[in-house]
Order: structure tokens, then sequence, then C-alpha cells
């Protein structure tokens, strides 16, 4: 049977050239490497594959649909840009992906309880739904300043089941929830299945979430020689920790043709330091597990990010985007918040599409870049997820209540 | 011979156990913290374990993660700390000086700038909590060939041959994290702990201390027992929070006298 997570980097203990690894204390390398070695087995398993496509196509609706935004396209009078559909995934966003295979993978290795770090809430939605589906116990660990910011995603993570834990470390956001889920499960690693939704993290993490997510390449791979015949001349996606770019670039990597360009946020403007970009502006250095492009003081301390997305808060990000950088596979811009709200609104009018903020920010890149291309060249951005959870957020920025 | 090697030897011959007591430094401010390493030493520490603030201390409990965050406040940096252990210094030319911290900071100074600037400073040990051996080699390197102790944690689930691989990369002493969980954790096993050292024993004859989660002077008591140091945190650091700033030299300079006469009870 085709295996469809197979994979050449990184090698046996993390690393993508000096990125990524696994730097935890002591206590966690012993639960990594058991995780480890149930992901190597599970991801050669048949019966593990099948269940887990099953369950994308009949829970999650995969295969999602690669759209040609011809409107958009026109409007722009220049390449063809093709969506692909993240967005109409069950819980609206590219999270469940990697939710699901990790909770199927806690299932298979006997644990009870799963735990998560979310920022946004879409990851925390995504965990909490599969904990429903599969009958797991689910704690969710978000930053204060996250909880406060939306609302209606931790309703939905309790309407779940899920336990919603505030975290008031530090800056109160993504990063500090993401410590406070690893300090759970430090002390629950018996019953307890952390997952993690980004490729960002310790070894193994990065490498499977990539593969969970590699589902959205794969699709996009077959539906665009379906639709033209040939592969992408670029693919676009938006990048906080990267999973959704990861998810859409790694089936790609190897076509040398095919240009690869991830869109960070430059939240108020790069020159003002208060953006989450760091493969735009960081350097090399250690965090959560992994060495990677951050944004870090003088001193290393890890610096407050600012996006007007939540989901791209983070200082961080994973350590394959951070090698392909460096071994120039892959070109990263920045976006900033205007220009991201303006792709917000072009793709709602023009298109009739809400996208996520997260994703207005790959909207807003390609709104520069399709022009500079002629019209027989092909776009594929990945829409990683809907809008409805920004609506107040946008409302807001625009000095509107609802 | 290296203070901390000298220290465990003097200790060992004198049947006694190491009493390491973890202050953050510049917590609550970095005025403190000098005056506070020589009352510890006067209040029987034989080590000295000095943390490092760091903004994202993923193994501390709450405790330790609010004195990061005060000392942070102050913006107290790596530079800060090794000046600490320089001021430190002119006066206490005897008592080893551990630093643990996270590895950030000191990748963003350098590795060979830090050994450097550690060893001049008068450090004697640094344990990296979030460098595993796996990616330490090179770091641990460096601080031999400057002869300073690269410190290892072990865990409790560290098998027999992770136990083989740190204690081949550490020096100085290792340090056993007595539970799974973060710093100021509740619940120690006691006899969990005294089964484990036994083991690591086996791999090495290095000294090992025992650490996270040890609160009174009962337990200090206990593990003091099977244990070649005891380190206390938490039940140090919780104090600061609440006490006027005068008043956290003697009070905790008092608290870790009981420990002491805990321990050689």
């Amino acid at each position: 049977m085709h295996n469809p997570l197979n994979k050449a980097l990184p090698d046996e203990r993390g690393h993508f050239g000096q990125y990524g690894g696994m730097f935890v204390a002591e206590t966690l390398m012993g639960p990594l490497q058991a995780l480890q070695q149930a992901y190597e087995q599970y991801r050669q398993d048949s019966g593990f594959i099948a269940e887990l496509n099953d369950e994308l196509h009949h829970y999650v609706g995969r295969p999602s649909p690669l759209y040609h935004a011809r409107r958009w396209s026109g409007h722009l009078g220049g390449a063809q840009i093709y969506l692909k559909r993240e967005d109409l995934n069950h819980t609206g966003a590219h999270k469940i992906n990697n939710a699901l295979g990790q909770a199927l993978l806690a299932k298979r290795m006997g644990k009870k309880r799963i735990i998560a770090e979310t920022g946004a809430g879409q990851h925390g939605v995504a965990s909490a739904t599969v904990a429903a589906r599969l009958g797991m116990e689910c704690v969710v660990y978000m930053g204060a300043e996250d909880i406060e910011r939306q609302k209606m995603n931790v309703y939905r993570m309790r309407l779940l089941g899920a336990e919603v834990r505030a975290v008031t470390s530090g800056t109160k956001t993504l990063k500090d929830a993401l410590n406070e889920a690893m300090r759970d499960w430090v002390a629950t690693v018996d019953d307890t299945f952390y997952i993690i939704g980004t490729v960002a993290g310790p070894h193994p993490y990065p490498a499977m979430v990539r593969d969970f997510q590699a589902v959205i390449g794969r699709e996009t791979r077959q539906q665009i020689k379906a639709q033209m015949g040939r592969l992408p001349d670029e693919l676009v996606a938006c990048v906080g920790g990267g999973s959704n770019a990861m998810g859409l670039f790694y089936p790609f990597i190897d076509d040398a043709d095919v240009g690869i360009t991830g869109v960070e946020a430059a939240g108020d403007g790069l020159e003002t330091g208060r953006h989450a970009a760091p493969l735009c502006e960081g350097q090399p250095g250690v965090l959560h597990g992994n060495r990677t492009y951050l944004m870090s003081d003088a001193d290393g301390q890890i610096q407050a990010t600012h996006s007007i997305s939540a989901g791209l808060d983070y200082p961080g990000v994973g350590p394959e985007l951070a090698w392909l950088k460096d071994i120039n596979r892959a070109k990263f811009v920045a976006v900033d918040d205007k220009e991201a709200l303006q792709g917000f609104k072009d793709l709602t009018r023009l298109e009739g599409i809400i996208p996520a903020l997260e994703s207005s920010h790959a909207i807003a890149y390609c709104s520069k870049l399709a022009p500079t291309l002629s019209p027989d060249k092909v776009i594929v951005m990945n829409l990683s997820g809907r809008g409805d959870k920004d609506i107040h957020t946008v409302a807001n920025y625009e000095g509107i209540v609802l | 011979m290296s203070r901390l090697n000298r220290c465990f030897s003097e200790l060992k011959a004198a049947g006694r156990c190491a009493l390491v007591p973890f202050v953050t430094a510049g917590d609550p401010e970095p005025g403190v913290t000098v005056e506070l390493m020589h009352g510890l030493v006067a209040a029987g520490a034989n080590v000295l374990e000095l943390g490092v603030p760091f903004s994202d201390p993923m193994a501390d409990g709450p405790v330790i993660q609010k004195a990061s965050e005060r000392a942070l406040l102050h913006h107290t940096s790596l530079h800060d700390v090794l000046g600490m252990v320089k001021t430190f210094r002119e006066q206490d030319g005897n008592t080893p000086v551990v630093l643990m911290g996270y590895l950030n900071p000191i990748e963003r100074m350098g590795y060979d700038t830090f050994v450097e600037a550690a060893k001049e400073a008068g450090v004697d040990g640094v344990l990296t909590v979030d460098l595993p051996p796996e990616e330490a080699a090179d770091f641990a390197d460096k601080l031999k060939r400057a002869e300073l102790s690269p410190i290892m944690l072990l865990a409790p689930t560290s098998d027999a041959r992770r136990i083989d691989k740190i204690c081949s990369q550490a020096d100085g002493f290792v340090y056993y994290v007595s539970l799974k969980g973060v710093t100021g954790s509740k619940a120690l096993d006691i006899d969990s702990v005294r089964d484990k050292l036994s083991e690591i024993r086996t791999h090495t004859d290095m000294p090992v201390g025992v650490g996270f989660g040890i609160k009174t002077p009962e337990d200090a008591a206990t593990v003091a027992k099977f244990a070649d140091a005891v380190v206390v945190g938490s039940m140090l650091v919780t104090q600061i929070e609440d006490l006027a700033i005068e008043d956290i030299v003697p009070t905790l300079s008092k608290s870790l006298a009981e420990l002491r006469a805990a321990m050689d009870a």
C-alpha cells in the first residue's frame, strides 16, 4: 500500500540542518522517544493509515476543493489564483487534519487524556472536537489575553466538553500556553498525549505535524494536474508556526520549478518592531524544544509579538521552514495588519468567501504577486481557515460595535 | 582540583551531605542577589545555584516562573548575572557557584563568549535545563576545556542507556530530578528516589544531588541520608514574594539554617 507519510528529513534526532532537534529537560526525553517510536510504528501501519484516511474523508470532509478564484484573479489582472479550500474542513480550518492524526495515535498508544495549547482557538477547537469524537478527556491551555480576545472559540471548546485553562504567566498568549501544556505533560505523561498544533516543538512533533498536514499538498498536486494538466508556478501560504504552509509546501519541495513563498505577519510594520515575523526579522535561537528563527532581544529573552491575527502571533516558527529559508528553497515575506485586512475584504467581496485573518496575509501577498505574473501563470494559495471567528476583530478594527 | 570537586570530597570525608540553595538572580531586584548569596553561605549552603532569568522557563513551576518575571522587570540579563558572580567572588573564593538556566540566552551571547566570561567571573558549573545530552556535546566540551563543569540532569524517566550517556558528559555532580514534573511540585516519593539513586550509583562515581520537590527540613533530612547534595529552590523563592527587601536575606538564611540543622541532626 502507498504510504503517504514517508520522509527524508529530519535526521533521526529531528534535525533539519542546524534547526529542529530536542531541546527539552531530561524528564521529557523518555516520553518524546516513546512518542517517536509509536509514530514510526503507526505511520507505516496500514490499519492506522486506513483509519486516518477514512476519518479524513467522512468526518473532516476531505478532499477539500481546489477552487479557481476567477473573479479575483481577473480583478488583479495577472496570474490565475487557485485556493486550496481548507476553510471548508469540519471546524473551519486545516488544524483538524493534524489534531485528528495525533488523537488517533494517542488512542493507539492507550492514552485517555489529551492536552493542547491554542492561540486563536482553532487548534483548541480541533482538539476538543476530536476528543469528543473519540471519547477522550481534553484540556486546552490558552493565554488569558487570548481567552479575552476569542470568547466564541472558548465557548465552542467548552460546549465540546473540553476544559479551557487560562494561562496567566509571561505574555499570557500562545507561547505561554505552550509552556504550560509542556508543564502539564511532563507530570502526566503516563496517561496523557500532548497534541501540539503546529510544526514546532521538540522532535518528533515538527515532522509528525507536517506529515499529518501534507494531505493538503498531496491533494493539491492531484487537483491542479487534473484541472490544469501541470504543476503550479507558485505556492503561497501564511506562516505563524507554519503548519498550513508545510502541509501545502512539503509534497512540492523536490519540484524545483515550483516557487514557494511563506507570508509572515508584519503587524504594525516590520520597522516598528511590533510584528510576528521571525523568518524575516529574527535570528536563530532555541525555544519550545527546537532550534529555529526566533524573535528574541539582545539578552536572549523571547519578545512579545503582535499581529491582528492571533493565529500568527507567535515568536518562533517551524524548524523545517527555517531550513527551507537557509537553503533558499522558500522565500519569506511579511504583510502588515492593514494589508491583511484589505485582503480579507477583497476575497469577501470578490469571491463571496470570508477568509480567516491568518489566511488574509497570504491573500494580501497574492494581490501583490499576481499582477507581476502573466495570466498563464498559476498560483496556488492555501486558504487555511474561514473568517467567522474574526468578524468581531474586523468590526472592532473599523470601530464598529456588533 | 576544581572548587566543586574539592567541596564534594571534603563533605564526603566529613560524612556530610551538601546543601544547595537555588535563588533566581535579580529576584526581586538585582541589588539583593550578592548579599543573599553571602547570607545563604553563612547559613550553611555548600554550593550556590543561581538561576538565570528567562522569559519562557518551560521546566519551572509557578514559583520560579514568577521569580524570573520579577527579575526580568529589572532586565536582569545573563551578562548581569555573571557580574553578580564576579562581585560575589571578591569576598568568597571557596563556595562553588552553578548557573542554572535555559539555552537561548547562552546561544544569543555565543558559546565561546559565554564560557570565557563565566570562567572569568568565577562560575564553576553550568546547568542548562533544556540541553539534553543529544544536543549538549559541543557546549559541554567547551565548558570542560575551560575547566567549567557541565551539570546534567537525570530524571525518573532516564533509562540505563541514558544514565550512561549523561554521566559521560557531566562533570562535578549530576542532578537527579526527583519527580515527573516541574520545579516546586508536590508529592516527593522518597522510596522511588532512593531506589533510583542506587541505580544511578551503579553507573557513576560522581556525587549525585537531588532536587525538585524538597520542601521541608524533614524532606531534606531524609534525602540527605542517601544523596550527596540536596537542592532546594521553590521553598526559598516562594518566601521572596511576600517579603520586604530588607527581610529577604535574614528570612531565607533562617530557612536554610533550619534545613542544615535537620540534615546534620
